[in-house]
């Protein structure tokens, strides 16, 4: 899933402090289960804005929504009903719902409420990390399902660097594994170490965001 | 010979090479490298180029390894793959056997957490591995990554490095032999400060017949301080600075002369140690040392080549 966390609230004091009619948008899907922009993070949030204006006295309307995601049309309808007359949108999903938003209404100023961080999941309650870094060619059969261009901070298909200590990164030894360590273990496990002894040729990028933005045309599924 | 280098001539004569290194000045300043090189001519056989070691912007790696030449003083231009994608690795090339330089060492590079930008983007278009095997399809088969023919080669002798402390160990010869296999030709380790693990790790290059594959170079630092080892040990990882090195910098009543004496014996052990071709002495910002360490080892004066 994608996983973000909302900005810091000062920031988001900023950038509402020009409006006193606004929407804030929350999507049911990836950030909601990685509790940043889901229908109880837009009651939280909502209610500290209000907090807010109201030591300074000025006057807020903070309509709250959650749509199931806010990046498929579909479901953003929903909110056309709640966004008449308001003077911005603040979208609590990732940065795809954030530009469907902005492309469904012309007229309005959206703006992220969260940092978009990556494509990850939850370690434990409370911790994600980062598992994938869509390059959009896989070679996690290589790599034990271990992805280095993610997982290890230079991306080495060809790891481990000297940095590699106790199973840690040298980059930050406390938070980062060693990804290179772990690709080691299980492949060893695997009984497949004659992989790693093999040289990966650079990598294509092109069919990463180095080719330009990326698009999927699935012939058999267009309308 | 698949170089001019001097290096390749000293080693394939079978004689015993030193390396130095050469950190560019933070400036623009050619009188630091004036300085530097002064130190190390004719004490050492080919001085290594630091390439914006630490993620440090330093002064432009080909430029410098121009002005050591001019000096008379024999370059191993270093270039990281964190800063430079594939064009600009094979244009920097060009350009460096263009200037006359003849030996490179290629590193996947510090990562720029470590240095005075942070907030940069780093590249890492290859690793190290592949650009060995870049500069090796450039030189052998005269062409580009891409395929597209160069009509005058770079003539590299090819260096790479390897961390014979970092983890996995038992992974550490085979990365080395990954290196040879992409087209390494020499070999520049981490400084040695473990002798007994590097003997260790030599014994599993050997048992690979790696040894006789590739030269290979042992690292050595001088210690400054236990102060200075102290923070290695702590703070650089894949180090493996023993306690009993910081104890002896620590009891000693001239840590700088001591420091100079391990890195002599140092040197001397692993002189001995059979696949060793020679040593790199990286006396980071102390090349004023170099000449001394030199002496004291035994390695002077160098063999001349034709």
């Amino acid at each position: 899933m994608i996983v973000a966390e909302r900005k810091p609230m000062e920031e988001l004091l900023q950038m509402t402090a020009p409006f006193g009619k606004i929407l804030v948008a929350g999507c049911g899907a990836c950030v909601t289960v990685c509790m940043a922009g889901g229908e109880k993070e837009v009651e939280v949030l909502s209610s500290l804005l209000l907090i807010e204006r109201k030591k300074n006295g000025k006057e807020l309307e903070a309509r709250k929504h959650t749509v199931e995601r806010q990046c498929e049309p579909e479901f953003i309808k929903d909110l056309d009903p709640r966004a008449e007359g308001v003077e911005m949108i603040l979208s609590m999903a990732c940065g795809v719902g954030v530009q469907y938003l902005a492309e469904r209404y012309p007229k309005i100023p959206v703006y992220p409420a969260l940092n978009t961080k990556f494509m990850g999941g939850p370690v434990q309650q409370g911790i994600w990390t980062e598992k994938c870094g869509g390059c959009g060619n896989c070679i996690l059969s290589l790599t034990g399902g271990i992805c280095p261009i993610a997982r290890c901070s230079k991306s080495l298909l060809n790891g481990p660097c000297g940095g590699s200590e106790n199973g840690k990164c040298e980059v930050d030894p406390k938070n980062i594994d060693c990804a290179w360590q772990l690709i080691f273990d299980r492949m060893k496990n695997l009984g497949k170490l004659e992989i790693l002894a093999e040289i990966q040729p650079p990598k294509d990028w092109s069919y990463a965001r180095d080719g330009g933005p990326r698009k999927i045309v699935r012939e058999d599924a267009v309308l | 010979m698949k170089s001019e280098s001097r290096l390749e001539k000293i080693l394939s004569a079978g004689k015993f090479a030193v390396t130095a290194e050469l950190g560019p000045p933070k400036s623009a300043d050619t009188a630091v490298i004036n300085k530097k090189a002064a130190y190390l001519k004719d004490v050492v056989d080919a001085v290594n180029v630091t390439d914006n070691q630490t993620a440090i912007v330093r002064m432009f790696i080909g430029a410098a390894c121009s002005l050591i030449i001019n000096l008379g003083l024999e370059p191993i231009l270093q270039m990281v793959c964190r800063d430079r994608n594939r064009i600009a690795m094979q244009s920097d090339i060009l350009g460096a056997s263009a200037l006359g330089i003849k030996n490179m060492l290629c590193l996947s590079g510090d990562h720029q957490k470590f240095g005075n930008h942070p907030q940069a983007k780093n590249v890492y278009d290859m690793d190290s591995v592949q650009l060995i095997g870049m500069v090796k399809k450039m030189r052998d088969e005269k062409k580009f990554f891409c395929g597209d023919e160069i009509k005058v080669e770079p003539r590299m002798f090819i260096g790479a490095a390897e961390n014979p402390f970092g983890d996995p160990f038992e992974f550490r010869a085979v990365r080395l032999e990954k290196k040879i296999n992409a087209g390494a030709d020499f070999f520049q380790t981490q400084a040695v400060f473990d002798i007994d693990k590097f003997e260790k790790w030599m014994e599993m290059v050997r048992a690979r017949g790696l040894h006789k594959k590739a030269y290979i170079l042992a690292g050595v630092v001088p210690l400054k301080s236990a102060k200075a080892a102290t923070y290695m040990k702590n703070e650089v990882a894949g180090i493996g600075m023993p306690d009993a090195v910081i104890e002896r910098l620590q009891k000693a009543a001239d840590a700088k002369e001591e420091g100079i004496k391990i890195c002599v014996e140092t040197i001397e052990r692993v002189k001995k140690i059979e696949g060793i071709s020679g040593v790199h002495i990286m006396a980071i910002e102390w090349e004023s040392m170099v000449p001394a360490i030199a002496e004291k080892a035994g390695l002077l004066p160098r063999p001349g080549v034709n």
